[in-house]
């Protein structure tokens, strides 16, 4: 019964933990230099775990922008997760709702993209709660860190560990393109549209992924359903 | 900060944890539709494109730390490499490319 369970869960979460380490660093670091108190700092890691929110509270903080006006753009920063927890829910084990609104406080780009694209059918509750606990633990540790040191990497070391999460998103998208058009129109449809929203500005980023996202999987799903009935 | 800042990391919780509890508690033991279910089925590897482009070309200022990356990743992903070999031989190929010309 151990098989993909928890220990697996840390294992498959061990390229996030590495990928948050130079970003929460650097969250801890800008937070000491925006005014935030280790404390503080550390708070809005443990409660939140959001980078790129944390990351935009921090300069709407330095730019004075009021309070609830931050906790409102924090959830349209959000909101792309309601989409990406509703396609988790496909891919989990059915469980108690209690043990679900549990571990869905730990669901973030990176641990969903890690738990949707795991091979096999169901996931377990145990596997998904490894993946939280390694992904939490260094988001927090290294927010504090950051803090305490009050420096960064080493310059070569800080830019070349700012691919570590992209690289990840590129090894769990490459076993399931090989051989797959399905997936690689997929990936490919939604950085297209991605890419425009980017460059013209109509989208900011979170409503930019959640669109082009939606986007690429409605169409796919249209013309794929379109091959089967032709 | 003062005490606005904690009411403001209770707000910000609050409206982190809305979008990823309603739809994981809410839908569970429920059947969508064939179609919906078909259209999340291919979410996942639609986020991967939007998270990976253009956003990978733009972690350093000198664009070419992002497309050399990009590369590197994609090149050792294809020779069957598991993630987090994919990680740490990019961090590394960046980080000599780094070293030599940053």
């Amino acid at each position: 019964m151990q098989e993909h369970g928890f220990s697996s869960g840390l294992k498959a979460g061990a390229s996030i933990a590495i990928g948050y380490f130079p970003v929460a660093l650097t969250f801890g670091l800008l937070a000491k230099t925006t005014g935030l108190s280790l404390i503080e700092a550390t708070a809005m890691s443990i409660f939140v775990f959001a980078g790129a929110a944390q990351y935009i509270s921090l300069s709407l903080i330095t730019a004075g922008v009021l309070p609830v006006l931050i906790v409102v753009n924090t959830f349209i920063v959000n909101i792309r997760h309601f989409l990406m927890t509703a396609a988790l829910n496909e891919k989990m084990a059915p469980d108690a709702r209690w043990k679900k609104a549990l571990y869905a406080f730990g669901i973030t780009d990176e641990t969903f993209t890690v738990l949707a694209t795991q091979p096999g059918d169901k996931i377990r509750t145990s596997f998904a709660a490894g993946v939280i606990v390694i992904s939490y633990g260094s988001w927090v540790l290294f927010t504090s860190l950051g803090h305490l040191i009050g420096a960064s990497l080493p310059a070569f070391l800080q830019a070349s560990m700012s691919i570590a999460l992209y690289a990840m998103f590129v090894g769990l998208l490459v076993p399931s393109m090989k051989g797959n058009r399905k997936v690689v129109s997929l990936a490919l449809i939604a950085a297209l549209f991605n890419s425009m929203f980017y460059f013209t500005g109509w989208l900011s980023t979170g409503w930019a992924i959640m669109v082009s996202t939606l986007a690429s999987a409605i169409i796919i799903e249209l013309i794929s359903r379109k091959g089967v009935a032709a | 900060m003062g005490a606005w800042f904690w009411w403001m990391i209770f707000g910000m919780a609050v409206v982190t944890y809305i979008p990823r509890a309603i739809p994981l508690t809410f839908l569970e033991g429920r059947e969508l539709p064939e179609a919906v279910q078909n259209v999340l089925r291919n979410i996942p590897y639609a986020v991967l494109g939007a998270l990976i482009f253009p956003a990978v070309f733009f972690i350093q200022e000198n664009v070419w730390f992002g497309v050399i990356g990009a590369a590197s990743a994609f090149a050792i992903a294809f020779t069957g490499a598991n993630v987090i070999l994919v990680v740490l031989g990019t961090i590394a190929i960046l980080s000599v490319y780094g070293l030599w010309f940053g």
